[in-house]
């Protein structure tokens, strides 16, 4: 160990998260072997790219302002394997739990390969394509019906005008990673005008292979001008092996279109999940975000919509629960870049234990942006004196005609509304399971009414009852010398 | 045996003794006021009948219905049938006034080994009570007390109260903050449940409440001890003389 840490931390640092590139290269070089035939030009031309930069920049530092609160020291350690298409079977009978009750179709990937056996189309509209994004490209390059999908109603156009348009891998080297790795993921496309009532289910199962594999699901959603879907995007773990997902979705909304998307983590706790959420709103769309972070070890959901037409609104929504030794980083940037836009961000927050969570909502307001309404909230419950959150707010306005707000909070469960319940005769777990519930319940009130948020509502009651459950009771007289509760507001108002 | 028994009990918060020796018996059937002062202790004996973990008895004894209740959580004195009606209720947020109930009468009725009352069974009985209490139908889906007016969240304890059924009601001040309708109102729920097998605990700083709940027994606590117990009649005497001692001070004295 060097005595000069301090002076030369920059460096050192730089090299740990750099020296283990090596497993990235080697992936990287089989795929593109592999692809060699299947890949239509513009798409290797897309991965080379994205992979020059990935390998130029290699992973963040918490010297990096956009990662300061999160520590990859032990991702970018680990020699995270490709997984095998079909190395591991999973059945139906093993992801039977995961089902969204209501969904009108599920797509599934295991490890980041497609699973044709285990999906489930259903009756669709044919206002719907949707199918896997691998095939639908091989669909481009044959010109005909790729190994038997025949059910899954797909008509690969728009892709290449779409895929890695939007997803800024010049700043982000995830979704660089995942621009020149990805395998498979899914692609949708809900035509002009249609209302797809049910909402589309795509779960992405890791499942444990004997060695560490990592996988880059590559998810691409047009929203045709005036359409309406709902989507939710489901991470989940078979087993307790360590899996690193690295997912990016763009999903792009046509004029006037409305598109609810819900990424749900709830992978096992050796889990390292990056998810990248870009988001394309064109004039007079309504998309909404919500993120519900439940699962995983560490995990980073990146959302970054742009308003990129006059008069879209943007709702990003969110909820962490941690425990244990989790690490739940929520990263927004909301980029108003035409006028008349508004976006509203509100995430809340519950961690106990030793968890850590990461609030950084960054809302850049460009030059033409007038009348821009943004506003950020960050609520948090920390339920024990280990848990941390940090939240950052960052306003960068280049417009002068515009109206953004934020504000956080910190506290802990009160005393008082506990002592309250308990004295109707309600016993402690169920009152501290009631409170908690009442404060993620903020979350869902931000949705629809929708089977997507029955289901969000059932998974996030299940999870809160573990956590009230396993929380450890402080004995009567410690909890009269309790700390202070910690709390924090700031508001301001910028009114141009 | 009395249903509540206090016997020489000391509590005190923060490092602060607040009570320093009460002594109090309540029989089933009966109605007993408190009055005192400001800051005498008086929220403190309640909170410490509703077993609330911030006060921290240092001595003393008491039972309720036989039962050691000093060594019961707050959820089980609820169960055993102790029922506080709060000075300052406090606001919930997302947790809906009906199902905050239902959820408390569930937990007792389970506690009693009952069956649970499902939404369809409980809310007639909640609505009907809600009349009673000319309460607004709005308040049934609202989160527990938030944004209720001051005479609302009182009117909200009583209906807890009549839905619980408790066999001791101790109401703390309930009747500060109501106009004089409301005050009609209140009393005559509480009239309503008045019964053989229940007591209640009356705390107030005025004799208005008791022209409509008469008491059997008015005691008067002073920094942390009764220091009077008489008839109905003593309320009216503290009007016109106030909290101090009198001549017919009789320290400690329980009712005959
Ligand atoms: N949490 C606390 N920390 C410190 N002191 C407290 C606390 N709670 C109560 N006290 C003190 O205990 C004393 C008794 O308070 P209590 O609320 O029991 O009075 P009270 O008789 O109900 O008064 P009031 O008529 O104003 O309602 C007061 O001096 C009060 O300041
Ligand atoms: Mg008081």
């Amino acid at each position: 160990m060097s005595t000069t840490a301090n002076n030369t931390g920059n460096e050192n640092a730089m090299a740990t998260a750099t020296e283990k590139l090596g497993t990235y290269l080697e992936a990287y070089g089989e795929l593109i072997a592999e692809r060699q035939e299947r890949d239509p030009v513009w798409l290797r031309q897309l991965r080379e790219d994205a992979w020059q930069r990935f390998h130029a920049k290699g992973f963040p530092t918490t010297h990096d302002e956009d990662w300061r609160f999160t520590n990859l020291a032990a991702l970018a350690k680990t020699s995270f394997q490709r997984a095998v298409e079909g190395s591991v079977t999973v059945s139906a009978g093993q992801i039977e739990k995961f089902r969204v009750p209501g969904a009108g179709c599920r797509l599934v990937f295991v490890n980041g390969h497609f699973a044709p056996e285990l999906t489930e189309i259903g009756d669709l509209p044919d206002t719907l394509e949707i199918c896997s994004l691998e095939r639908a490209i091989a669909k481009t390059m044959e010109g005909s019906e790729p190994n038997g999908s025949g059910s899954v109603g797909c008509a690969p156009e728009g892709i290449e005008q779409h895929l890695g348009r939007y997803a800024d891998v010049r700043r982000d080297v995830f979704a660089a990673l995942n621009t020149a790795l990805w395998e498979d993921g899914a692609y949708l496309r809900i035509h002009r005008g249609a209302v797809i009532e049910q909402p589309i289910h795509l779960l992405y199962v890791s499942a444990g292979a004997g060695a560490a594999i990592m996988t880059h699901p590559r998810t691409l959603i047009v929203a045709e001008p005036t359409s309406h879907a709902a989507v939710i995007e489901d991470y989940v773990s078979i087993g307790e092996e360590t899996a690193f997902s690295n997912a990016v979705t763009e999903l792009v909304a046509g004029q006037d279109a409305v598109v609810s998307h819900f990424l749900v983590e709830r992978e096992n706790l050796a889990a390292f999940n990056v998810s990248t959420l870009r988001l394309e709103l064109a004039r007079g769309t309504n998309v909404s975000s919500h993120s519900i972070l439940l699962g995983g070890g560490l995990v980073r959901n990146n959302v970054h919509p742009v308003l990129a037409g006059e008069g879209a609104e943007c709702l990003i929504n969110g909820l962490f629960v941690g425990a244990g030794r989790q690490h739940l980083d929520n990263y927004m940037l909301v980029e108003h870049a035409q006028p008349q836009c508004s976006s509203r961000q509100f995430y809340n927050g519950i961690l106990d234990d030793h968890a850590r969570g990461v609030f950084h909502g960054r809302i850049v307001v460009h030059k033409d942006a007038q009348k821009t309404d943004a506003k950020q909230t960050n609520r948090n419950l920390l339920l024990s004196d280990d848990a941390r959150i940090d939240t950052k707010p960052q306003l960068e306005i280049y417009a002068d005609d515009v109206k953004c707000t934020h504000g956080a909070t910190i506290g802990q469960i009160e005393e008082e509304q506990l002592f309250y319940l308990r004295s109707r005769g309600i016993e402690e777990t169920s009152a501290r399971n009631l409170l908690l519930y009442a404060f993620a319940a903020e979350c869902l009130d931000r949705m629809n009414d929708s089977p997507a948020r029955e289901f969000v509502a059932s998974l996030i009651g299940e999870r809160l009852t573990d956590l009230a459950k396993n929380h450890q009771p402080a004995a009567p007289v410690a909890q009269v010398e309790s700390a202070p509760v910690k709390e924090e507001t700031q508001s301001w108002e910028e009114v141009g | 045996m009395a249903l509540l028994e206090i016997q020489d009990l000391h509590a005190s918060v923060e490092g602060h003794e607040i009570l320093k020796g009460l002594n109090l018996t309540l029989n089933a059937g009966e109605v007993h006021s408190i009055m005192g002062p400001n800051g005498s202790g008086k929220s403190t004996l309640a909170a410490v009948l509703a077993r609330r973990e911030t006060y921290e008895v240092t001595r003393g004894r008491v039972l309720f219905n036989g039962k050691d209740l000093l060594e019961m959580k707050p959820e089980d004195a609820a169960c055993e049938g102790v029922f506080l009606a709060f000075q300052y209720p406090v606001e919930i947020p997302g947790i809906g006034n009906a199902y905050f109930v239902r959820s408390a009468m569930n937990a007792i009725r389970k506690f009693h080994g009952q069956d649970e009352l499902d939404a369809m069974d409980f809310l007639p009985l909640y609505k009907e009570r809600m009349k009673i209490l000319e309460m607004d139908d709005k308040l049934v889906n609202r989160s527990v007390n938030e944004g209720f007016s001051g005479g609302e969240k009182k009117r909200n304890e009583i209906l807890q109260m009549a839905m619980l059924e408790p066999k001791l009601a101790i109401l703390d001040e309930t009747d500060s903050g109501l106009d004089i309708d409301a005050l009609r109102i209140v009393a005559k729920g509480v009239n309503a449940m008045r019964g053989p097998d229940r007591a209640f605990l009356v705390i107030t700083h005025y004799q208005r409440l008791l022209d409509y709940i008469t008491p059997d027994f008015v005691h008067v606590l002073v920094d942390g001890k009764i220091v009077r117990s008489g008839g109905p009649e003593l309320a009216l005497e503290l009007e016109d003389t106030g909290y101090g001692p009198s001549e017919a001070d009789v320290p400690q004295a329980l009712p005959a």
